[in-house]
């Protein structure tokens, strides 16, 4: 009981340092986006914020019954919506600022 | 990862089997996970310039592919047809949205974007409770449960919270009521304070005793969906790039609680710097409004009432100057230096096109004309940037509020759809409800074009004394067809 408590804490805190440091990543590099490309950079971020993929095809795949088919399809379909959709979308509107 | 360590090695049972059965199956997926990681990062770095922008977002999209193909190996999955199902239908619906959506709209494109990103995190969080729930030999880790029930609540407000500003966008009517108003009704906080303390008291339930709480979650759920539709209705059209980005950064921060439940790095730090981005990006519109995000949030801004100070009967019988065309291009043409600062009349009006033409018309008379766009000008951050790239003007010609000084020896400033933005009262009137806020100085300009449709005041609900300014002209009208109007007469005088 001890050990598995221990092993508890340890993960936990694993995946907390690792939120914290990627939040510091996170900071350090958008705050170098300027200005005008502030919209695709939400568009962009979107599309990255669909990597609930990951957590959702795991879902869909685990065939336990009605429940995980259901909300399996629906997590990767609406997570698909953001990673097609926000990658789609960021690139029509950088192959504007591209263009002289 | 933590496979590599003695201590997990020697902890939980699914632990042993994980790091045992399918030890160098479970590396090669964490490596991959790795891999779409630091991509992501990479293809944000590279959205620094315009010029390397595009292939970031390349980078970040063959990472996201990494994590999706290396996903179908996970020793989890025992069945293909629901994900490829999924995988078919989010990818035609994204697609069709992604070409369709028209420039002006991004704002509403990224709205339903950060909605879906919420759903879809807590809808993940959703299964991997009843994934414990149904499972008699299961002993689910506290913080599991923990980040299961933040995941509920975050997904949930972001996602409902950003279909009620998606409606706000489009200018939905309830009962006759437009939606972009705010809506404000007594002891609206107060009722706000407290579903977030139950959803507070039913996660403790939750996580105290879960396998008697599918109730509770289901409570939870509809608790957290109520939640975001009323903290979004009190706030006004014009404070949409601070909900926007706010709910932006709660979309990551959902995918960032679901990856301490899956204990997935990837999720994990994907969501943190989403969740980053977005804090940023409200942090910038927060301060160029001069408003703490709490009085954005609290909403209620521009509700009519807080017109104080305003110019007295703006709007009625005071004496503005009009000018036509003909006139304004005189002006135009004799100046040397114009710049022109878009709102979002530019955006309503879909007259990005005609105002770069014009833009373009006067640079090649040896005119210098630039723009100056304000962080908070349209509904979300960059709007106007977008707008103009998409109608060729190249992004040297964008200046944010760095331009100002230069307004003093500007000849003309060109006002188009802009209002609270280029308010003097921002600077010289303490009890105007914008006071402080950073504006251009458009009034220190020799002469202040303002095109606009009529006196009413802009979306804040706040007159402008710069129309009275001696210095200043109106073009009255819609400001695609002034402003095609000045094009024509450009074209035309020689």
């Amino acid at each position: 009981m001890f050990l598995a408590e221990a092993s508890v804490i340890e993960l936990f805190t694993n995946n907390f340092v690792v939120f914290i440091l990627a939040m510091f990543i996170g900071f350090e590099v958008i705050a170098k986006v300027p200005p005008i490309l502030h919209t695709p950079l939400m568009s962009g971020s979107n599309a990255i914020s669909g990597i609930t993929i990951v957590g959702a095809m795991v879902i869909a795949g685990l065939g336990r019954g009605w429940w995980s088919e259901v909300l399996g399809f629906l997590a990767v379909a609406f997570a698909m919506v953001n990673v097609v959709g926000g990658y789609r979308v960021t690139d029509r509107m950088l192959a504007m600022f591209q263009k002289k | 990862m933590h496979v590599l360590s003695l201590n997990s090695l020697s902890g939980s049972l699914p632990d042993l089997l994980a790091s045992g059965a399918s030890g160098a199956s479970s590396l090669v997926i964490n490596l991959a996970y790795l891999i779409a990681a630091s991509l992501f990062i990479f293809g944000l770095k590279q959205m620094s310039h315009p010029r390397t922008a595009r292939r970031g977002n390349f980078l970040s999209a063959v990472g996201m592919l990494v994590a999706i193909v290396v996903t179908l190996r996970d020793r989890e999955i025992v069945g293909y047809g629901t994900i490829i199902a999924g995988l078919l239908v989010g990818s035609a619906a994204g697609l069709v949205l992604a070409v369709r959506v028209k420039m002006t709209s991004m704002p509403q494109m990224v709205g339903l974007l950060n909605g879906f990103g919420g759903l879809a995190s807590a809808t993940v969080a959703l299964a991997e409770f009843l994934k414990v729930y149904y499972d008699p030999n299961r002993d689910p880790r506290i913080d599991t449960l923990v980040t299961i029930c933040l995941s509920a609540l975050i997904g949930g407000v972001t996602f409902s919270g950003s279909i009620t500003a998606f409606g706000k966008l489009e200018g939905w009517k309830i009962q006759g009521q437009s939606l972009s108003r705010p809506i404000t009704f007594p002891r609206q906080h107060a009722l706000n304070a407290l579903l977030l303390l139950l959803t507070v008291g039913l996660s403790w339930l939750i996580v105290r005793n879960y396998e008697a709480s599918l109730w509770a979650v289901a409570l939870l759920y509809l608790l957290s969906l109520a939640l975001g539709v009323l903290v979004v209705v009190p706030i006004g059209g014009a404070d949409m790039p601070v909900v926007i980005s706010l709910l932006n950064s709660y979309s990551g921060l959902a995918a960032m609680t679901t990856g301490f439940v899956l204990d997935n790095y990837c999720l994990i730090v994907t969501g943190s710097l989403v969740g980053a981005s977005g804090i940023i990006l409200t942090k910038i519109m927060c301060t160029a409004m001069n408003r703490s995000l709490l009085n954005v949030v609290a909403g209620g801004f521009g509700t009519g009432e807080m017109a104080a100070g305003a110019v007295p009967g703006a709007g009625g019988d005071v004496v503005v100057r009009r000018m036509d065309a003909e006139e304004a291009v005189m002006v135009l043409e004799s100046a040397s230096s114009v710049i022109i600062v878009p709102g979002y009349g530019m955006a309503v009006a879909q007259a990005q096109h005609a105002v770069a033409e014009l833009a373009a018309a006067l640079n090649k008379r040896g005119v210098n004309c630039r723009f100056a766009i304000h962080p908070v000008a349209g509904r979300m951050p960059g709007h106007m940037n977008v707008l103009l790239a998409e109608a060729n003007v190249p992004y040297e010609l964008l200046a944010d509020l760095s331009i100002n000084s230069e307004f003093e020896q500007c000849d003309v400033a060109l006002v188009i759809g802009a209002n609270d933005v280029v308010n003097p009262a921002a600077r010289s009137n303490p009890s105007s409800p914008i006071f402080g806020m950073p504006i251009f100085n458009v009034d220190k300009a020799r002469t202040v074009m303002v095109c606009k449709r009529s006196m009413n005041p802009g979306f804040a609900g706040i007159e402008n004394e710069l129309f009275t300014c001696p210095n200043c002209v109106m073009l009255f009208g819609d400001a695609k067809s002034v402003v095609g109007d000045l094009v024509k007469q450009l074209a035309g005088g020689h």
